[in-house]
């Protein structure tokens, strides 16, 4: 027997193990972690005919460079990937992402960019090889929680995978990743303690994604949102999608890894529904909110179950 | 007493206890959350709670704001909960490279360095909640005395293990992290162990701590 698994030439720049998460731990300071695009994760496992949980490989603008020893695995790729895969006799193929393909000895998979975007998924069949800790693959390395001692992989570190004994069959789905025009979001616990004009103009303007925007969060540039009541509030606990204004007025959006206390004032909530096209924004990009109410949030979360269902349905 | 409950977001609650932070409101909010917690009600993934609020987060696949709020307003916290009352002991290292804070707790407050500790190593400190990172315990209160605010500028890299003091309260950085608190000592003990999955935060809501002095001698043997 030999071993199955890739050895990481190159790391990427932020490349990690998810899954859908972990729950039940925001009491003692550990987020949800887990991939940041569910949609696009959810993908990659059908395609590679995983179950829709199983965990694949994160990552995000540069991908890593990777060499496969073993026999034979099937492996696929999603999200707005530019991807090479160069055969053991260095022959080099374009590769397509929404369709699995196989790699033999010797093979490398090189993910070159995530195209105007943040994420993308490597799901390999069978799933990953890992120990799971707090009952899941997702690495988070804030906390130090998940496999690899909870940190991000590094030039020569391996990953063990399952050799896949059954005859290669392509399975593929037209898939493009639209564009959002607005990110929803409900009005946050202390939306009056800004301004009725900083309250309007946060809708009305347009907000530009900042470099410093990782999994823990996302920091915007654009109109300063003024408080009239208290820059500070006692520290309190935090979800994924708020959006909280520190005293200098410049919104931070809470994502997968965010600190789970925090005390600043909330303006808003990004809808469940919108939060993985939220997270594959680039520092750089216009984004522009819209409130909307309670009832109209959790019939687009409904919409968007509906819709991923179909998507991974036509998985052929 | 729970005042009011809304939604924060689709997919939470925001449970509000009032505006006072003192150790009787937090004893109701992890009354609560405790209670909450062995209900095991159907759909809810996590529950934080703070000084005076609990969030709770849900499944928007099997709950929703409508339905949660009414099975948490007929909660009842009646019941004895057997909460035994933990007093946690934790060493701290209070030598100079350590206690990067001193110096402006000084010159702001009305004690010399030998009271600034003696105050501080005085009391024993109740856990109101724990997070921001992982197991990093929000203590207090801290004496009167002792009270400044958070640095102007936080930094970037506060060192794990430090013991910090602001306002009412005093923490543990369980991790390296960034952070605004005055920094006066260090502990060797790890707060949070990734390998303990049952019982991973050293200190818990609920629990008091009280910290001892040690040396540098006893500092090293310890940090391993």
């Amino acid at each position: 027997m030999t071993d199955t698994f890739f050895n990481f030439l190159r790391p990427g720049i932020n490349t990690t193990i998810q899954d859908i998460g972990r729950d039940n731990l925001y009491h003692i300071g550990i987020p949800f972690s887990g991939a940041m695009d569910k949609r696009n994760f959810l993908i990659a496992n059908k395609l590679v005919d995983n179950n829709l949980k199983d965990a694949c490989l994160e990552f995000a603008y540069q991908g890593p460079l990777l060499e496969f020893f073993g026999n034979n695995i099937v492996c696929a790729i999603t999200g707005n990937v530019s991807f090479k895969i160069i055969r053991e006799d260095k022959s080099e193929e374009e590769g397509n992402c929404y369709e699995s393909f196989n790699l033999k000895k010797g093979d490398k998979i090189d993910i070159l960019s995530t195209n105007k975007s943040t994420y993308g998924y490597l799901s390999i069949k069978g799933g990953i090889k890992a120990e799971k800790n707090f009952n899941s693959y997702s690495i988070n390395t804030k906390a130090e929680v998940g496999p690899n001692e909870g940190k991000k992989f590094d030039t020569n570190q391996r990953i063990y995978l399952f050799d896949n004994l059954n005859k290669f069959k392509k399975k593929k789905i037209n898939y493009i990743n639209s564009k959002i025009e607005f990110i929803r979001v409900l009005k946050g616990t202390n939306f009056n303690y800004f301004s009725e004009l900083s309250q309007n103009n946060f809708v009305k303007d347009e907000y530009k994604v900042s470099k410093l925007t990782d999994r823990m969060g996302m920091r915007l540039e654009g109109p300063k949102i003024k408080n009239i009541v208290n820059t500070n509030i006692k520290s309190e606990g935090l979800v994924k999608g708020v959006i909280q204004v520190p005293a200098d007025g410049y919104p931070i959006i809470m994502l997968s890894d965010h600190g789970t206390i925090g005390g600043y004032p909330k303006i808003g909530v990004v809808i469940s529904a919108d939060y993985d096209k939220l997270t594959q924004l680039t520092p750089g990009s216009k984004i522009k909110f819209k409130y909307i109410s309670l009832k109209e949030a959790e019939n687009l979360f409904k919409l968007y179950n509906i819709e991923t269902e179909n998507i991974l349905n036509q998985v052929k | 007493m729970l005042k009011n409950i809304t939604n924060l977001g689709d997919a939470a609650l925001y449970c509000d206890f009032g505006d006072k932070v003192n150790i009787e409101t937090n004893s109701v909010v992890i009354k609560y959350f405790n209670q909450i917690r062995s209900l095991r009600i159907d759909g809810i993934l996590n529950l934080t709670p703070s000084y005076n609020k609990l969030i709770i987060s849900f499944d928007l696949n099997l709950t929703s704001s409508e339905k949660l709020i009414k099975i948490i307003k007929n909660v009842n916290t009646n019941e004895k909960l057997n909460i035994d009352k933990k007093i946690i002991e934790i060493p701290i290292c209070l030598k100079d490279e350590f206690s990067l804070d001193l110096d402006r707790l000084v010159a702001n407050l009305k004690l010399n360095k030998s009271a600034i500790f003696k105050t501080f190593l005085s009391k024993n400190y109740f856990c109101y909640m724990t997070g921001f990172i992982a197991g990093m315990p929000f203590l207090g209160d801290i004496s009167n005395d002792l009270r400044f605010r958070r640095l102007d500028t936080p930094r970037v890299k506060v060192p794990k293990g430090s013991v910090g003091v602001t306002e009412q309260f005093c923490n543990i950085y369980s991790f390296e992290s960034p952070g605004g608190w005055n920094i006066i000592g260090r502990t060797p003990f790890k707060i949070f162990d990734r390998d303990n999955e049952n019982k991973p935060s050293l200190i818990n809501p609920g629990d008091y701590v009280k910290f001892y002095e040690i040396d540098s001698n006893e500092y090293s043997k310890l940090n391993d």
